[in-house]
Formats: C-alpha cells, structure tokens, sequence
C-alpha cells in the first residue's frame, strides 16, 4: 500500500462518483466560539440513544444522582450505558418522544438538576500507556461512547475488531451545510483530540493515521497541523468541498482509493473510521474519567437571533436551546434536527439532545421553504450525475411508485446511503429518498414476513407428520393387540377364551333385554374386560358420561347417532387419552347390536360419519363443550371412593342388570363431581 | 405550534421542470429566427397554431383526468412540443396539417401514454411521422427559400395560404413554390436523393440553386441558428452532451466513410450536418428527457445509433429526410439499452484483498 | 407438382417439430403440480383455515384447480394480486365472509384462567402452544402466526388476540400520522 501513502503524501487524492455543492452556510455559526449554556429546568434522557439495544436501568425515580454518575448498565453487548449529565434527582422515568424522524415514545428518565453540578468521584489517569486494550475498551464501553458522526454505532465494538488495521481514519470532513460543530471543536481543543487519536490507535494499532478535512476549515486545518506535528505516521489530508465527502463509503474512496465490497464493513478491509468528536470524547474518558454527558451542537438558522455552537447536555429539550439562542417562531415553519441534506423534521420542541444530534437547524421560509411541490419525473438523469453509490435513482423511483419491491432490489436500493444528492438536484422537485425509505421498510418487513411464513410451514408440516405417525402408530398396537387376541383364542386355552366371548354375547343380550334405555355405557364396561382396566377407567367413565349426555342431547335436538357422532367428533381432534377407550367402548344402539368385543376394530356405521361430517366444526365443539357444561352444571355429592374403587364395582357386578345399573349410576355421579372438582382447580 | 414535517432533504437548488422547459425554448430561437428570416413567416403561424391547439388539446385531457390544471398546463412541455412540430413542417402547410398533428401528438402520443414523463415516443416527432405518412403532398411541399422565389410574401400572404391554400392574390402554393423556370423546388435532401436516383453526379447535382454557395441554401443558417442553441443548453447543463456529441460524430463518420469510397455520389460530410433537421434532432429531440435514454452510457450508445440510421435511411431509405423515423426508433430502443448498461454500483464486483 | 413438393415439405416440417414437442414433454416433464406449489409460496402460510381449507397447500392446490383465489384472509390484498399475476386471472375483492380488519396478531392465554385442558395445543397448526395436561399452557409467541384457530376450543374462554405493534424499524415513515403528544 505504498502507493496509497504516496499518493496521500502528494495530495494526490482520489474522487467518488457524483456529489453536490450545496450553498455551505457556514458563515452563519463559525466565527463565534462555542457558547456554554446555562442548565435547563428538566432534562429527558433516553435509555436508547445509539443503535443496538437500551441497557439496563440502575436507578428509580426519586433517586438522587451526581453529575456523570451510571444510569444504566450494560449486559448486552450492542448496550452501551447512559450517565447522569448533571446532579439532580430523578423526577421520573417514562415515555416520551425520543430523538427519530417517528417521533416514538420510548423510555426516558427525566432528571431535574439541582444546580449544583456535583461530580461523582473520578479517577484521573495519568499513565495510560500502560493500560491493556482489553482495560481501555471498557473504560470506553462504560463511559458510553457511541458513534458522534451521526450514526451512533458503540465505538468500543468498533474498534475492538482483532483484524490487522492498516488505516485509522479520522472524519472530520465534516460536509453537511450549516454544521460547524466539528470545526469548532477542531479549534478549541485540538489537542485533546490528538490525544484520542494517540488512545485509538494504542488500541487498533494502526498503520497510518489519515485525518480527512474539507478545505472549507483553515483554521481548524492549521490548529490539526500543529496538534499532529509529532504525531507519527499521521497525514492531514484535506480535501475538496463536495457533499458527501464525509460519508464512511465516500471518505475512504477518497483517501485510499479503495471501494468497500457490498456486504463487507471497513474493517474488512483494514480500515477503521471514527469522527473526530468520538476522539475527543474517547480522551476525555480514558484521561479524565469524564464519560459522554455533553456535546457541541449547532444551533443554526435564520430564524434565531444568536445562531451559534453550543456544549449541551445530553438530554436538553431542544426548546432550551432555541431559547439561549434567540428563537422567533414567527419566523420559523420546521425545525430540522441534524444536517439539512440528512436530518429529520421534529413536531415538537420537546425532543431532547441525544449523542447523535449534531445540528439544529430553524429556517425562516424563504430559507428552506415548506411545502411539497412534487411534479411527474422527467428522466433527465441529473440524479444519476450526482449519486455516490453510482445508482439510478430515477429507476429506483418509477420501481418504488409502483411498488415492484423485486425491481427494486435488483438495483440495488440497500446500497443508497440516503445522502439526499439525488433529491436536492431533482428539477420535478420529487422527495426520492423519501420513496426508496419506505421501500427500503416494506422490502424488509416482506423479508421477515416470507421468513415467518416459512417457519410456519415447517412446523405445520412437522405437526402433520407428528400426527400421521401417532396415527400409524396407534393402528400398529390395536393390531398387534388385535393378533395377540386372536392367537390367545386360536391356543390352548382357546376354551376358557371363547367361553368368555360366549359369556360376554351373553352379557350383552342380557344387558340389552334388562334396560330398555338405549344407554351404551353398559357396553362399554362390557366390552373392556382384557385390556388394563385401570389406566383406562377414568377415561372410559368420562366417556361414559359424555355419551350419557350426549345421549341428553340426541333426545333434545339431534339424532338417534348423536352419541356415536359425538364420539367421532371427539375422535376426530385429538390424538390422547380417550381414543382408546372410545374406541374401544364402541357404542352402538338398538340398530346396531354387533358387539364390540373386537372393538378395537372401528365399527363405525357410515351414516355416523355422514353425519358427523356434516356438522361444522362449531357445532362440533359446541357440542362438546355442552357436554362439558352440562357435567358442571349438575351438582354432585363429592366422590370419595377412588377411581379403582368404582372400576372393580362397576366390574364385578355384570350379571345382575338392576345392581349394574344402579352401580352404574353411582359411577356416573363420581365421575360428574370429580370432572367438577378439576374444573375448578 | 404544528411544524411541518418532511423527509430529508430539506434544501433544494429549486430549479424546476418548467425553468428547464422555458430555457429549452429560448435556446430554440436563433434558429427559429433563422427559419422565419429565409422561409418567410409561415413557421411562425403554423407554431402559433400548434401551441393553441396543443393548449386547447392538454386543457381538454387533464380535465378528463381530473389533474391538477394550473401546475400541468402551463408547465411548458406542451408548448414546447408544439414549436418543435411547427418548426418541422413546410411553412405554408395547410392549417388542418399542424392541427392533426399536434393533436394526436399531445392526445395519443402523450397523455394517452400516461402524461408527462411516461411517453415513450417524442410526441413531436411521433405527430411528424404521422403526418407524413397521412399527408404526402401536403408534407413535400417545402418552399424554397426567398431568394429562390418568384414571389415574395408578407404576413397576410402568408396567413392567407395557410388558412384557404390561396394567396391573396389568388397564387396558389404550387405556383409559388415554381421557380422563375417552372420547376418547383425541393429541399436540397429531396434534390440530392432524386438527382442520385437519376444518375447524376454530385458535382452536377451541386449546380442547383438550391444548394447555395455552401451546403444548403437557407437550411445551413437554420441549422446554425439550432447549433448555437444546443450550445448554450449543454453550457447551462439543461441536455446532456453525450448525445448530441455521439450523433453528429456518428454522422460525421459514417457519412465521411462514404464520401471517401465515392466520392461523386456521396454528399459531404458537413452538407449532412447542416441540411435537414439534424442540429433540430441532435439538440432538441434526441435530447428529450423523456422518451431517450437515461443512463450515461445508453446516450452514448442511441447517439451513435442515431447518426448511422439517419446516414443510412438519407442513403436508401425512401423518405429524404430521416431524423423523424430515427427519433422514433431510438426511443423504441432507449429502455432496453437503459436496461444493460446500468452503471456498476459502488462495492459491488469488487475484489477484495 | 410444386404443390405436391410444397404438401410433402410442411408435412416433414410439421412432423420433425411434433417430434421435437413429444421428446420435450418426455423429457422435460415436471413432476407434481408446479402451479399449486408456485401458489403456495405466495400465500402467508398461518394455516388458520380461514379459507375453508385445512392448511395453505390444500387451498393452494384447490386454486390450481379453479377455486376463487380471494379467500386468504390473512393475505389480503397482496396476496390476491400475486396469486392474480400468477395465474392471469382478474384481482378479485376479498371474499366479504372473511373479517377485512386484518392485523398481525398474537395470541395471548391469561395465565390465572388456564384449566390445563390441552383443547389449544390440539387446535394450532403450528405447535405454537407449550403445554401438557394439567399443566399451565403457553403461547410460544415467536411461533404464532395469529391465525385465531386457538380461541374458539378453550372452554374458559382464557386466550386473546393481541395486536403486534409496529417496532421504530418498521415505521413506514407516515409523515402526515406524527402524534404530536404534550410532554410536561
């Protein structure tokens, strides 16, 4: 990379595609210094002032803090803490609309200073060169130092990549119309910048140092140049005026020639940028224990009497500043938060200073005019001339009008860095960026939605095949039951067992001669002699007693079938407990007198599917949720005997029809008080 | 207080569309000022009678759309569509020509396809074709300049053979348009592609009158007048010189190619710059915005492409002049070449290191 | 004899291109039904059934074969058009049976209501409820697709529907809808 070196040596600097020159209106803050402003009434801090996510919160309303002191600590990597800017006690923390074009509200704390400007305690360092990396990077964490350009990335992230760096570059180009934050900083304090560059590159250890500046600042040139004399391997290198020459992409195609291959960050290619105010906070950290707690704003515009630069707190409402710097709102029409070509409307003055603010901006009318004159685009192609990525923003435009999200990714929407180039030279006057914003979202929430979609359809899929196998599954052992049966009855002991099919046909007849009622509940208990009666009893009375009701039912409204419907019904669903049993306890009624000592074979009359089937899936689950209602409704006698108590009742007594009945109704009424009791657990 | 709210940017260089429109007009002068000192004031009334047709027409349309009349009307693209059709035709054309013309240039070419910025084809040169197609006499009938004319006409002359085909003397336009001899002139592009036809030679050819002492009588300064124009709107960066540039330098080329393989039967280079509509076509209408191409690299390209169909549809085409048919297929062509020559994207191809 | 020479010259031409069309068929033939597949990609896979079919890929498949393409709810209106495009039919209104308000939703069981019954688990399509018998169940939030199927079967009526609100990354940048709020 010598030849980069070279070429940087000889001001030979390379250029990027497109750029503008907007009218500079520099003039109107830079040649004041910056103005210290006396504390505001209440300060509203939020929680989340840099991109990743909120840290935790340490302190409750009511507390008192001191000046610099945590309000938040980090347990998550992408957290970066926020601190107390002044002493004061924590009036309360809640919603209120934070500093983002949405004007969300989103968590803040509001602390109202006492005005005494109390330190908590710091620890100043002298020695830092004997720091590790590993202890300045937390020292940078905890003072919570995010990114100052704009962008507000957590900077000890940033810089803590293990990669060989080959170029630390410092971005103080500083391109924006109106802001002059940078510039005066440059000025003023000029060596304590130095002083956290010398901290930055004892972290990355870099190969060079490049400070990029646009030749629109002499005097804070000059004031780098004496600052960096002994600085090693560090090049000042200033650079013509165009915007965005201060864009990460742009500035280091302009100092190194190199282009950042889409997907890839910077530091990929061994180059790690940082804005020079993020240096001077990091000096102020690591030397003076001051964490980040203020900044320089430009409060600019033709709308104030005293446009000027400021240090303000974090968390100053923007009112406050208007005020200190003579704000006429008859004047004013919007108020911009940031750069002109870059920021965001605010709705109201109530927004507080965040790490990221770099510029506020009121204009009179005539200054930045309102209003949206938007005519047709004409495809004069003068956006294309001036844009940096080398896009077409008149392509992205007609795609984005017509909603053709496809399209529009194939020409590469997500590599627009929305500097607002193609809008400001736009002759129809149309807002572009404002159109590729919003399909920058909708392809984004499309992405997640396909993403979901897909995760849905795998897990149904998943489910399906879960059911079908217990289906399978299910049918395997009633035919391994079926055959084991069959075996036991083709043995030896082919008599005993046939004499018990004989006895249970017996029992049956009986059973059906006894009770004229077309109850089935006797069937069931019938039925159930070989397989293990007591891990199915419980389900078995519960079907019992839903076909009882059901049995209610079928004489209120429904069929003869209604039971047997109301069995398929519950077959159908579910995959647990009562199949078995319900299965087994095939019911049939006086039409069907085919016993179900095979029950495990589904003697299901065709008419009974018919007929289910013909229910909808509501009615269905009305059906069985009457049922369940109905078992509330009736108020038993609690059960006190067991479940196997009832069981080895229910089954002992088959050959007398009046005692089985009577035992039967017994069970019935456990069973109701029972279900009753887990219901109202 | 309620502040407005908008999306960044929030400055603007505020120039606008009909800015740019107006300045496209005035650039036209010179050679509209050319055109009317050698070929009388026909070309004026007839752009009088397109622009108040080409109002009337877009009124009518933008009512039916329920647009926003005011902002649209007077936005100027119409009007400017209207100079540039009545500054093609023959100056004494009947009145019904320009106003079918522009008609169905502003109606079908234009508003039908969706309005400003969704024309696919020049609707100038969309009506141009139209007419010469529907209207082959009336389109032929050029008049020679006036130092080739029996008779000279005024204002009212004028007026009167446009509006009833008769002077008011009673003169009718082929009587005018014969020269003292009794032939009636061509342009110097219809002589030269019927002279060639016949088998004369170019030196032979170049006797006639109307070829003047340089390329082509009256027509150079025309041409002139529309150069100096597209000048000062690639100065003012108001068209893009890449196509313009690429056009004339194909042409150029192409028709240098042929003089030096035969000299005798080919015109010059610079006769072909400077006859017909080609400085009109190179600065004013294969500049359109709308209907060419957008990307840098496709101007180039429908430049080039545009100078070689002119050289080849002057050379063996059936119509004499071919910027009209020309236009037309370069603007069939411009979204597909839009489409493959897309410029490459910052970090995309990239080879890392 | 021209027109004896010009007959045998199509006849040959017409029988080496059915050739070439018959070997295409063989050769090239897709298996299953594309089109049911290609649809089911587009529709947004909730499997509520709101449409009267048991899952995406059964309504997928019906529409192959003729079914009206307007019944995805959860879709809407994207959905319709897409599935329009595909199959070169006209975009039809949303079927007026399905409810119109259709915003992402996520289901909710209020804990102190839960009876255990595992009716939920059985109903979701997508296994979206953790949860055994008599055991306290829980909707597995990431996994809900909102497709309401899970109401209806609870017999203490403990689930509902909450509404997802918009994250501050998918503000669709609605200038005109800034609430201005009052701080104090």
């Amino acid at each position: 990379m010598e030849s980069v070196v070279e070429r940087i040596t000889r001001k030979h600097f390379w250029k990027f595609h497109g750029g503008i020159h907007p009218p500079e209106q520099k003039f109107i803050t830079n040649h004041k210094p910056i103005r210290h402003l006396p504390l505001p009434a209440q300060l509203i801090i939020p929680l989340q002032q840099h991109i990743g996510a909120a840290a935790e919160l340490i302190v409750k309303a009511g507390d008192y803090v001191l000046k610099g002191q945590s309000l938040t600590a980090s347990q998550h990597p992408m957290a970066v803490p926020i601190h107390a800017p002044t002493s004061g006690t924590i009036k309360a923390i809640k919603l209120a609309p934070i500093a983002h074009p949405s004007a969300t509200q989103e968590p803040c704390i509001w602390l109202t200073p006492d005005g005494l400007d109390k330190w908590r305690e710091r620890i100043i360092r002298e020695d830092i060169l004997q720091l590790t990396r590993e202890q300045l990077l937390d020292i940078i964490a905890e003072a919570g130092i995010a990114g100052m350009g704009g962008a507000g990335f957590p900077t000890y992230i940033k810089i803590s990549h293990q990669t060989p760096i080959e170029f630390l570059i410092i971005n103080a180009a500083e391109c924006e119309p109106y802001i002059t934050a940078d510039d005066l900083l440059m000025r003023e304090h000029s060596s304590m910048i130095v002083e956290g560059i010398k901290i930055l590159q004892q972290i990355v250890q870099a190969k060079y140092i490049l400070i990029g500046i646009e030749d629109n600042k002499p005097e804070a040139i000059q004031a780098l140049t004496q600052a960096t004399a002994q600085l090693a391997d560090c090049y000042l290198c200033v650079l013509p005026t165009k915007y965005p020459t201060g864009g990460e992409k742009q500035l280091i195609q302009i100092l190194t020639g190199k282009e950042i291959a889409k997907g890839t960050l910077p530091v990929h290619a061994g180059i790690i940028m940082q804005n020079i105010a993020t240096c001077f906070a990091i000096a102020n950290a690591v030397l003076d224990d001051v964490p980040l707690i203020q900044r320089i704003v430009t409060v600019t515009g033709q709308a104030l009497d005293k446009p000027q630069n400021v240090w303000a707190l974090l968390g100053t409402p923007i009112q406050h500043l208007l005020d200190q710097c003579g704000y006429q709102a008859e004047n004013n029409n919007q108020l911009i938060m940031g750069g002109p070509m870059m920021g965001f409307s605010l709705p109201t003055t109530q927004i507080p200073v965040v790490k990221t603010t770099n510029c506020i901006i009121a204009p009179t009318e005539q200054e930045i005019p309102s209003g949206n004159h938007e005519v047709e685009c004409i495809r004069c192609g003068q956006c294309a001339e001036v844009c940096p990525s080398l896009l077409l923003p008149q392509e992205l435009q007609w795609s984005a009008k017509a909603n053709d999200l496809p399209q529009l990714e194939k020409l590469n929407l997500f590599d627009c860095i929305e500097c607002g180039a193609c809008a400001y030279v736009c002759p129809s006057q149309i807002p572009l960026v404002h159109y590729y914003r919003v399909a920058k979202v909708d392809i984004k929430q499309q992405k997640l939605q396909e993403l979901k979609a897909e995760k849905a359809k795998t897990r149904f899929e998943a489910r399906k095949l879960r059911l079908e196998q217990d289906k399978r599954q299910r049918e395997l052992k009633h035919q391994q039951a079926a055959e084991a049966r069959r075996a036991k009855m083709n043995s030896t002991d082919g008599d005993n067992a046939k004499s018990a099919v004989a006895a249970a046909l017996a029992r049956v007849k009986a059973k059906k001669q006894a009770t004229t009622d077309t109850s089935t509940t006797n069937d069931a208990i019938a039925v159930d002699t070989e397989n293990s009666i007591a891990e199915q009893q419980q389900s078995q009375v519960a079907a019992a007693v839903a076909r009882a009701k059901a049995k209610r039912l079928a004489k209120q409204s429904q069929t003869e079938q209604a039971p047997e419907i109301l069995e398929k019904i519950e077959n159908e669903p579910k995959n647990t407990k009562s199949n078995n049993p319900s299965q087994d306890s095939k019911l049939q009624t006086d039409s069907n007198s085919e016993t179900t000592a095979e029950a495990h074979h589904t003697v299901q009359p065709n008419t009974v599917d018919a007929v289910a089937a013909t229910l909808s899936r509501e009615e269905k689950i009305k059906l069985v949720i009457g049922k369940a209602k109905q078992k509330a409704e009736t108020t038993q006698s609690p059960l006190t005997e067991p479940a196997d108590a009832v069981t080895t009742s229910i089954a002992s007594n088959k050959q007398h029809a009046d005692d089985r009945a009577q035992r039967i109704a017994a069970a019935i009424a456990k069973a109701k008080a029972k279900k009753q009791q887990t219901e109202k657990q | 207080m309620a502040f407005f709210i908008a999306s960044s940017p929030h400055n603007h260089t505020q120039q606008q569309t009909s800015a740019l429109m107006r300045l496209v007009m005035y650039a036209m002068l010179p050679g509209l000022i050319a055109q009317g000192y050698f070929f009388g004031y026909g070309n004026f009334i007839q752009i009088m009678l397109a622009i108040g047709t080409a109002l009337i027409t877009e009124f009518i349309v933008l009512s039916l759309r329920n647009k926003n009349i005011t902002a649209q009307l007077f936005d100027g693209s119409a009007i400017l569509t209207a100079m540039l059709l009545g500054a093609s035709i023959p100056s004494l054309a009947p009145w019904w020509v320009v106003v079918i013309g522009t008609f169905f240039a502003i109606l079908v070419v234009k508003q039908l396809y969706g309005g400003l910025g969704h024309n696919p084809f020049n609707p100038a040169m969309a009506g141009y074709v139209l007419l010469l197609v529907s209207f082959p006499v009336q389109m032929t009938a050029w008049l020679p300049p006036f130092q080739l004319m029996s008779h000279h006409l005024d204002f009212a002359n004028s007026a009167a053979t446009i509006f009833t085909g008769f002077t008011l003397d009673g003169y009718s336009l082929e009587q005018l348009r014969s020269t003292a001899d009794g032939f009636t002139m061509a342009t110097p592009l219809d002589t030269l592609k019927t002279n060639l036809k016949l088998g004369l030679t170019l030196t032979e050819i170049q006797k006639n009158p109307v070829f003047g002492e340089h390329f082509a009588l009256g027509w150079e300064w025309v041409n002139a007048g529309f150069l100096l124009g597209g000048l000062v709107l690639i100065v003012k960066k108001a068209i893009d010189w890449r196509t313009p540039l690429s056009f004339l330098a194909s042409l150029f080329l192409c028709s240098l190619i042929a003089f030096l393989m035969s000299p005798d039967s080919s015109a010059s280079t610079l006769f072909h710059w400077f006859s017909g509509a080609t400085m009109l076509g190179a600065f004013f209408i294969l500049t359109d915005p709308v209907s060419g191409a957008t990307t840098p690299k496709a101007r180039i390209i429908i430049g080039l492409v545009a100078g070689f169909l002119v050289y080849i549809i002057r050379k063996h085409g059936g119509y004499p002049d071919a910027v009209a048919f020309t236009v037309l297929l370069c603007n069939m062509m411009s979204p597909l070449v839009d489409q493959y020559t897309r410029p490459r994207t910052y970090g995309h191809n990239v080879e890392h290191k | 004899m021209s027109i004896v020479l010009a007959i045998a010259v199509l006849g040959l031409m017409s029988l080496v291109f059915g050739a070439l069309l018959g070997y295409a068929s063989v050769k090239f033939k897709v298996e299953g039904d594309p089109l049911a597949i290609q649809i089911d990609e587009l529709l947004p896979q909730t499997q509520c059934g709101q449409c009267g079919y048991p899952g995406c890929k059964p309504y997928a498949e019906a529409v192959a074969n003729g079914e009206a393409i307007n019944k995805c709810a959860p879709g809407g209106e994207a959905t319709i058009k897409k599935i329009a495009d595909l199959m070169g039919v006209d975009v039809q209104p949303l079927d007026e049976s399905h409810e119109t308000n259709n915003l992402p939703k996520v289901a909710f069981i209020i804990e102190q209501d839960c009876i255990g019954c595992t009716k939920c688990i059985q109903a979701c399509p997508v296994d979206a409820i953790m949860g055994a018998a008599k055991q306290m169940h829980t909707i597995i939030s990431d996994e809900c697709t909102g497709c309401d199927l899970c109401v209806a079967p609870c017999p203490v009526d403990c689930i509902k529907m909450i509404p997802i609100e918009p994250s501050i990354q998918h503000w669709r940048w609605d200038l005109e809808q800034i609430s201005i709020v009052n701080v104090d």
